[in-house]
């Protein structure tokens, strides 16, 4: 009884493509070539899984493109975008001291940002450090 | 010397006065179907006894930038006047199939999606112009999502004061202290445009907001 429910539960995700992206790999770019590089895969239907994040200006930059894509690419209705970041909050004064000094070196690369298709992802729901994704039916 | 300092004090008392006098740009930002047009509207029918624009349940009803100019606010004795800008609702993703839900026909909902799309890049272009910004997020929903959060943090970063509306306060599904919560470096008041409950606390936090824009704009 209990291997049906669990059968009739459980479905398959067809084509999810998770792609990771390690900070080195746009560390070096400009803010155009990245929002570039990430729409070039996110047009593929894959999910972007950044390590780190995007500085806000570029936030707002691929929202500003994404919305100049939409309607001119078939199917593509935009993104689903989430950053979760751990609670800084509860860390002691050194731990806060070294992890602000990583900061001002290399940026935040502790944050995850997840990044794909509208098409692909239906919805981020996000808590501070939860983040539920809801997959398109279609 | 005694003279320059008697001029200098009134040179300062009158630029106080005629930078008061100037208006200051505040803007309305959010999410799409947050009630930013519904407090903009509540705001110029109690100061100006007109309305800034049409609010309708389908989202992305405000798809261009809409202004009102010179609108006087009197509060405890003090009276700013403001330009008030109301944007298009900041999004991730349009789908015109989201508007077929709301009976809109396939070609309409179509129009109002590329219109939607075009809003929210005006939107966005628009927040290098204001002095001071009313972020509105719908109280009832989820206010970590990454449009308000990116909203609020391209403020920060331009240095623009921020007051955060937990708007929807009418309703039995708001949570404004998770609003807070969500946002605990800023002023976060909850409200509800439409019924005007703490519509007084807005005006004092926005008499705030504008004392923080003048800060600011005098720095310049």
């Amino acid at each position: 009884m209990a291997k049906k429910a669990s059968k009739k539960s459980v479905k398959k995700i067809k084509g999810l493509t998770l792609q990771f992206m390690p900070y080195a790999e746009i560390e070096s770019l400009g803010s155009a070539e990245r929002i570039k590089k990430l729409l070039q895969i996110i047009l593929k239907g894959k999910v972007i899984i950044i390590q780190g994040r995007l500085a806000t200006e570029e936030e707002t930059r691929l929202i500003e493109d994404t919305m100049a894509l939409v309607g001119t690419i078939k199917g593509f209705k935009g993104i689903e975008l989430a950053v979760i970041s751990p609670n800084r909050e509860q860390r002691s004064a050194w731990n806060k001291f070294k992890h602000g000094m990583a900061y001002v070196l290399i940026g935040d690369t502790e944050a995850l940002t997840v990044i794909g298709p509208a098409s692909v992802i239906k919805e981020m729901k996000k808590d501070p450090s939860k983040l539920e994704i809801m997959m398109s039916g279609k | 010397m005694v003279i320059k300092i008697i001029t200098n004090f009134f040179k300062r008392i009158f630029s106080d006065l005629f930078e008061d006098q100037k208006h200051i740009s505040l803007g309305f930002y959010g999410p799409p179907n947050a009630g930013k047009t519904t407090l903009a509207n509540r705001i110029c029918k109690d100061w100006t006894g007109e309305e800034i624009g049409k609010v309708s349940k389908v989202p992305h009803e405000t798809r261009s930038v809409q202004f009102k100019e010179k609108v006087e606010i009197k509060f405890k004795g003090k009276v700013l006047t403001f330009k008030l800008i109301d944007t298009p609702g900041i999004a991730t993703k349009v789908d015109y199939e989201d508007f077929m839900k709301f009976k809109l026909k396939k070609k309409e909902s179509q129009k109002r999606a590329k219109e939607a799309t075009q809003g929210i890049i005006e939107s966005i272009k628009w927040l290098d112009d204001m002095d001071a910004v009313v972020v509105v997020i719908d109280s009832t929903k989820n206010p970590y999502s990454q449009v308000n959060v990116t909203i609020v943090g391209n403020l920060v970063a331009k240095k623009i004061p921020v007051l955060v509306i937990a708007n929807k306060s009418d309703l039995k599904k708001a949570d404004i202290e998770k609003c807070e919560s969500a946002f605990p470096d800023y002023d976060v008041v909850g409200i509800s445009a439409k019924t005007g409950k703490n519509i007084e606390e807005f005006y004092e936090s926005v008499f705030k907001l504008a004392k923080k824009a003048h800060k600011k704009k005098k720095k310049k």
